[in-house]
């Protein structure tokens, strides 16, 4: 039966779920595409306000890399089966996610107790824009969480021991890919100040 | 990765059912089998089923603003009894009936029957069974793929009975009567409905999509090299490629637009003075920017919906010319081309917003770049059936009809494209014939087509012929009668989306010939209503399949047994050996894919 498709002691091809995460991701890249070049089209155009990113996107930027780190190092000691450290690092990585949509709404507080208004009459879209990106990548952000509480639950509740590296691989690669979704949209925005 | 570990949980359990699983039946239930299935043959029928039910009620809604159209001074008492004095009061259709019956008509038919019905039917159908998988990468998504298009489905039809009306500003839903509730009726509630069906039914694309692309480059058997896949596969895979990077765009336009709607921003608006309610406060948004992000998935668009039906018709028209399709490097490598033009040319429907005249002069020429693919695909349809020893099944009649019918709108669509001709052209009729017969019907037709081909595989018994053959001539005649006169009435100028034509000096001539193209509208929609009788009598009383390949055809799906069940094949997953198009070679009639190649055969 194996043999129909695939022979165990061959290279490995890709999982389909690892893969699909992939085409995923580019559909993902899409979206946040569609929305940055709506920006640029917008910005062009008269009446666009100019302000300065929250300082506090640095911390959360340093954040989020520090979570990418940890869940990578969960991946490792998950192999390792040091199951253990593998609780301890995936406990800090949400935690961290946690921290770092904290800061970001911070962020949000900060521009507006500066006079920045996002929604309503009298809103500019510059801001309005700001809000609903970086808003977005959050609930990409959440998702992750989600899906990484999913993960880690599973690997301790099913009776049945689950040696597979597999579900928590494809969570990091997510993970990363938020993270660098969130670089990206760190010096779009700066650049295109 | 295997087929057996996607089907049947994760990959360290390999060894524990290694091998007792080749008659593996799951406990099934009647919810499991029928409702809640992963079944990726049970999927396929949900999908086809409940785009039927979009078929008949956006059809329904055609017939009705035709009846409007055709008989202006008219009052048919009875419409009111049936619709309601909203829709229909005294007995006309009332101008926001018209416009809610219209913009309703176009969502339904582009997104739930010719995406959701079409794709969503023969991708999950036809891709585990021709590239000789168990099933989809992931029989999870896939339910959840087809759930997501129900609730979206149920959202949209819900739409239709608030007291507002459902949304009323065209499929396309441009601003500012998308985004201001105060705008008009259909702008209110019925719009807030038609964008959370609208969100749902892209999670639902998206989900089918990925699987779609996932099990086409993993999952196939062994032998199954990409340049062995029938063409129906490679034009599913362009389209889940399409929907994939186009429908998020789609989905980043509807977010701003909810923002706009209802949180006081300005994406889309600017300087806008409602009556009744004064000037809005927004300022500095722009409506073109949500053009340009709706024609970015708009276009495509029209691919997705198309692909699938070519590639359905290239499978149809070998098989049933007894020859190999003619070029199909070439038909891989249009596809292709298409796709990548696809994304590259959706200004053209914004020709006559403003658009600086030499970018509009660059996407005339990528526009008409696109009459190279189409050509090349016309020639090799054409030259699949030159001297074909045809059998002119149901199927194979669509599908010439098909070729037919992509013919007379493809040229149409070289007029559309010159950016000058356009100025005259846009929003009149002429766009709406275009468009109907080159995508609209055509679609339609490369979908009965696969429904005909493949209804056999479905359900193990036969369509009945002759209706077949009524439901074809019908069907083909009518569609040109119905949509050959609207270029006429569009190149004198006759605008769409007008509620009557007969009070306009410049159109009162053409109230005859209106009233003649709804009264075949009514006839070939009665025709399609005999399609369905067919189609829900035949799965109970049709004649029974008695060989496992009835049509004498290459590809995998016809090695199954005639009723497969869930994991297709009972044994192992038969081996390809060739491409599948080997019909007419070496003096035999047609040489399956899983025929080992001989030593003597001749190089195709
Ligand atoms: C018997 C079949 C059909 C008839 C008689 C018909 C008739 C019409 C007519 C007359 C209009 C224009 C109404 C107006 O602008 O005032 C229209 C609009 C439209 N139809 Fe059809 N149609 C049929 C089938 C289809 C199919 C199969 C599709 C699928 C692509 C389709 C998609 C559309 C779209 C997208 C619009 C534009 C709606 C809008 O203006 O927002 N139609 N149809
Ligand atoms: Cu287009």
């Amino acid at each position: 039966m194996m043999a129909t498709t695939m022979n165990p002691n061959e290279p490995k091809r890709i999982h389909p779920h690892k893969f699909t995460l992939w085409v995923a991701m580019g559909s993902i890249c899409m979206m946040f595409a569609g929305l940055t070049s709506a920006y640029i089209v917008k910005k062009n155009q008269a009446n666009f306000q100019e302000f300065d990113l929250p300082k506090i996107f640095w911390y959360s930027t340093f954040v989020i890399l520090l979570s990418s780190l940890t869940v990578q190092l969960a991946v490792a000691a998950f192999k390792a089966r040091e199951m253990g450290r593998y609780k301890k690092l995936i406990t800090v990585t949400a935690l961290l996610g946690f921290v770092f949509a904290a800061l970001q709404v911070t962020g949000f507080k900060d521009l507006s107790n500066h006079g920045i208004q996002f929604l309503g009459a009298g809103s500019n879209a510059a801001a309005s824009f700001l809000l609903v990106i970086v808003g977005l990548h959050m609930l990409h952000m959440a998702g992750g969480v989600i899906v990484l509480l999913i993960t880690f639950v599973r690997a301790f509740a099913t009776k049945t021991r689950n040696y597979s590296s597999m579900p928590i691989e494809i969570v990091s690669v997510y993970w990363h890919f938020v993270d660098v979704l969130w670089l990206y949209l760190l010096v779009f925005f700066i650049w295109i100040r | 990765m295997s087929n057996e570990a996607v089907l049947h949980g994760v990959a360290s359990s390999h060894d524990a059912h290694g091998d007792h699983h080749h008659e593996h039946h799951h406990h099934e239930t009647f919810i499991s089998k029928y409702v809640f299935s992963m079944d990726h043959k049970m999927i396929a029928k949900q999908f086809l089923i409940t785009g039927m039910v979009w078929a008949v009620i956006g059809g329904l809604m055609s017939v009705l603003f035709r009846l409007q159209l055709g008989y202006p001074d008219q009052s048919f008492p009875w419409l009111e009894d049936l619709l309601g004095k909203w829709w229909a009061e005294k007995g006309h259709i009332t101008a926001q009936g018209y416009y809610a019956l219209v913009t309703t008509h176009g969502t339904v038919l582009v997104f739930f029957v010719l995406t959701a019905g079409l794709s969503g039917t023969f991708a999950n159908f036809l891709i585990p069974l021709q590239v000789g998988a168990r099933d989809m990468a992931s029989p999870f998504m896939n339910m959840l793929s087809y759930w997501f298009f129900f609730a979206a489905s149920i959202v949209m039809l819900s739409s239709i009975f608030v007291e507002t009306g459902p949304f009323s500003g065209g499929w396309t839903a441009y601003p500012p009567l998308s985004a201001l509730g105060d705008a008009s009726p259909g702008s209110k509630t019925g719009m807030d409905l038609w964008l959370v069906a609208m969100a749902l039914f892209v999670v639902s694309s998206l989900l089918g999509g990925l699987n779609y692309i996932a099990t086409i480059l993993n999952m196939r058997t062994k032998g199954m090299s990409m340049t062995r896949l029938p063409l129906t596969i490679w034009a599913l895979f362009f389209t889940a490629v399409l929907g994939v990077l186009s429908f998020p765009v789609l989905l980043s336009g509807f977010i701003l637009l909810i923002f706009d709607r209802n949180f006081g921003t300005s994406f889309y608006l600017s300087d806008i003075f409602v009556n009744g309610v004064g000037a809005l406060p927004n300022e500095g948004g722009s409506a073109i920017l949500f053009q340009h992000l709706f024609w970015f998935l708009g276009h495509p668009e029209v691919y997705i919906i198309l692909l699938p039906a070519m590639g359905m018709v290239s499978e149809i028209l070998s098989v049933n010319a007894r020859k190999p399709i003619f070029g199909y490097m070439a038909m891989i490598g249009s596809l292709f081309a298409i796709a990548i033009l696809a994304f590259l040319v959706w200004a053209h429907h914004m020709f006559v917003t403003g658009l600086n005249p030499f970018l509009g002069s660059i996407f005339v020429l990528l526009t008409l770049l696109i009459a190279v693919p189409s050509a090349i695909k016309v020639f090799n349809w054409l030259t699949t059936l030159w001297r074909g020893n045809i059998r002119f099944t149901p199927a194979m009649m669509f599908a010439i009809g098909f070729v037919s019918l992509f013919i007379s709108g493809g040229l149409t669509g070289i007029w559309l494209g010159n950016s000058a001709l356009d100025i005259h052209l846009h929003d009149t009729y002429f766009v709406i014939a275009h468009f109907h017969i080159v995508m609209g019907v055509a679609s339609m037709f490369g979908m009965f087509a696969g429904v005909y081909h493949w209804y056999p595989k479905m359900y193990g018994r036969y369509l009945n012929n002759t209706l077949g053959y009524i439901h074809f001539w019908i069907t083909m005649i009518g569609a040109y009668l119905i949509f050959w006169p609207m270029h006429y009435e569009g190149l004198a100028g006759m605008p769409r989306r007008y509620y009557d034509y007969s009070i306009w000096e410049s159109f009162k001539n053409f109230v005859e010939l209106n009233r003649f193209i709804s009264t075949v509208a009514m006839i070939v929609f009665a025709v399609q209503i005999l399609f369905l009788l067919n189609f829900f009598y035949s799965i109970w009383k049709g004649r029974k399949v008695t060989s496992q390949n009835p049509w004498g055809s290459n590809t995998l799906e016809w090695t199954a047994p005639i009723h497969p069940g869930h994991g297709n094949w009972p044994g192992e997953i038969p081996e390809v050996h060739r491409w599948a198009y080997d019909y007419g070679k070496d003096g035999r009639e047609f040489i399956p894919q899983t025929e080992a190649v001989g030593a003597d055969e001749s190089h195709h």
